[in-house]
């Protein structure tokens, strides 16, 4: 059994405009590793928020369940902590209080000290020292989710949810708030479940890519393999010879399949594998897609 | 032109032309007695309109023009001269000096403001989280919010029978329902990823309501004390004219019975002054609470 396992996830809102209930995703399964880091990339709308949210136990699944470590993970809790598209900062509290209610809740029997020194390691990490003292309101947005990493890492959960999270942060620090993230992934190797639409940055950061199809009633249509070596650079990454091969292949199934794959790709598969992902390898060159 | 210059050069300026017109509207020519005969003035004088001088003329009879037409500026800045005077003197069980009215009417308002705000930040923040009850609620909030307090003033004094409670439950009743909507407003519009951060962090209850929900809504809540207070500080005044009860707006009513119209004027620059003072203290309240996103 895989570390985080998202086991037949079906997924329906009630409609809004009347009628029945609208299927969001449909019979979805992930299996991720411990460590691992995956990543999910499709249109807006089909669902993939919701699914973070579901793994984060802030939503609940319609049909199936989160098992994590052999447990079922229902509701809300330590061991899962979002990184939040709006950071998610309270306004009211400087940056390092932001971090130490987080590592307050986390380890409740700690010392004042121990909690102080543990909150200052990780606001050194991301490199806010002279924040500290600031309200989020003084900070930019880069800043502002440099906190919320800072935040999700210093709790030490055992999967990590990013959802979209540098999507409100301008291109030039976004790339090297991914990079600060790279860095502090390689020493934590949290498991990370991350969601986004910026196929670039899925490339740089994960083991692996799911391409999600477009709503309603969305499914995992591919699962890419990231074949490029450890430790990634922004500027050294582009190099390698599969980097242009996965960014085209997400982007021509983000452009083309993500609509109208659903019937052409389950007519061609035989009834038994129709809800697998099919995996998608640049090493082994033969594609073993359909 | 515009942001420049002194704003305060312009209000004394303003201030100045008021008093002066006020002055010169209320003046009132001295006491003509030519074409008058003896017994026409000797029944002025009889009447007490008039009064003979020493050298034998006549004038206006100052106690009688106390109560003649509107007093000027100089009237009222006497009677507050005169009133502040012995502002924290009692002469008699219904006449305490301005200070002690002063004093009561702020400890009735605070008492009543006090109550309310808690009970309805409690309420607000029971309803804010609960949405059913919320909108099971509302329209009774809805119907009681506009009715005047001062309406239910007889109830409460046929229920309570004590006019000191009275007066403080009417100043109850015009703060509680402007802070208990907007703090159900407030907390029920709360930024959803707050609570789920909360959520995620395993606060406990009373973690998340003083970390979270209550500093979240500080600034909607804070605009609805406001409101309240305002309401409450409106209220207090007649509450006391029509209860009788010791206090700034039960000076009014008193001058008023004495026919003391420049007693009347300065009752009502005492109230100005009061809730001026009672403002800018609450504003500075509120600014330790709020915060910007």
């Amino acid at each position: 059994m895989a570390f985080l396992q998202i086991d037949h996830m079906t997924k329906f809102f009630p409609s809004h405009s009347g009628g029945g209930p609208v299927c969001i995703f449909k019979d979805v399964t992930i299996k991720i590793e411990k460590g691992e880091f995956v990543t999910t990339i499709g249109h807006s709308g089909c669902g993939k928020s919701t699914l973070l949210n579901i793994i984060a136990g802030l939503e609940s699944a319609t049909e199936g369940g989160v098992i994590l470590n052999g447990r079922e993970a229902a509701g809300p809790g330590l061991d899962r902590m979002v990184v939040f598209q709006s950071f998610a900062l309270m306004p009211w509290m400087t940056v390092f209080d932001n971090i130490a209610i987080a590592v307050r809740s986390a380890y409740p029997d700690w010392t004042k000290e121990q909690v102080t020194t543990h909150v200052h390691k990780y606001i050194a990490l991301v490199g806010l020292k002279d924040a500290e003292t600031k309200r989020p309101m003084a900070l930019s947005g880069g800043m502002k989710q440099r906190v919320g990493l800072a935040r999700a890492f210093a709790i030490e959960p055992k999967v990590l949810l990013l959802d979209e999270p540098f999507a409100q942060i301008d291109a030039l620090t976004r790339g090297v708030i991914q990079e600060e993230l790279i860095q502090m992934w390689n020493t934590s190797r949290n498991t990370v479940f991350m969601v986004t639409h910026d196929v670039d940055e899925a490339i740089l950061l994960s083991d692996r890519i799911l391409l999600m199809t477009n709503g309603p009633g969305a499914r995992i249509a591919e699962n890419v393999i990231v074949t490029i070596p450890r430790p990634r650079a922004r500027v050294t990454i582009i190099e390698h010879p599969h980097y242009y091969k996965i960014r085209n292949h997400i982007i021509h199934f983000l452009v083309e399949h993500a609509t109208h794959e659903e019937e052409g790709a389950e007519v061609s598969n035989n009834g038994s594998a129709k809800r697998e992902p099919s995996i998608v390898n640049f090493e082994k060159d033969s594609l073993v897609r359909q | 032109m515009g942001t420049q210059g002194k704003p305060w050069l312009i209000s004394v300026f303003l201030l100045a032309i008021f008093l002066i017109g006020w002055h010169l509207f209320t003046l009132r020519a001295s006491f003509d007695q030519k074409g008058m005969s003896e017994e026409q003035l000797q029944l002025l004088e009889f009447n007490g309109d008039v009064i003979r001088t020493a050298d034998g003329r006549y004038e206006w009879n100052p106690e009688k023009e106390k109560v003649k037409g509107v007093p000027g500026p100089l009237a009222v800045f006497e009677k507050a001269r005169e009133e502040l005077g012995e502002a924290f003197v009692k002469k008699g069980t219904n006449d305490h000096g301005i200070g002690y009215l002063v004093l009561y009417t702020v400890s009735r308002f605070a008492a009543g403001f006090l109550a309310a705000s808690v009970v309805a930040v409690a309420l607000g923040v029971l309803l804010g989280l609960n949405k059913v009850l919320f909108r099971a609620v509302n329209p009774y909030i809805q119907i009681l919010k506009p009715i005047s307090p001062l309406a239910w003033m007889p109830l409460l004094l046929y229920t309570v029978k004590d006019p000191k409670w009275t007066a403080m439950l009417v100043v109850f009743m015009a703060s509680v329902w402007p802070t208990l909507a907007t703090t159900a407003f407030g907390v029920s519009s709360l930024r959803r990823e707050y609570l789920q951060v909360a959520a995620i962090l395993q606060l406990s209850w009373w973690k998340r309501l003083f970390t979270v929900i209550l500093p979240g809504a500080a600034p909607t809540i804070v605009n609805g004390l406001r409101i309240s207070f305002g309401s409450a500080l409106v209220a207090v005044v007649p509450a006391e004219m029509l209860l009788g009860e010791l206090g700034v707006g039960y000076l009014s009513w008193i001058e008023w019975n004495n026919l003391d119209i420049s007693g009347v004027i300065f009752a009502i620059l005492v109230v100005g002054v009061v809730g001026v003072i009672l403002d800018s203290g609450f504003n500075k309240l509120a600014g330790f609470v709020t915060y910007q996103e």
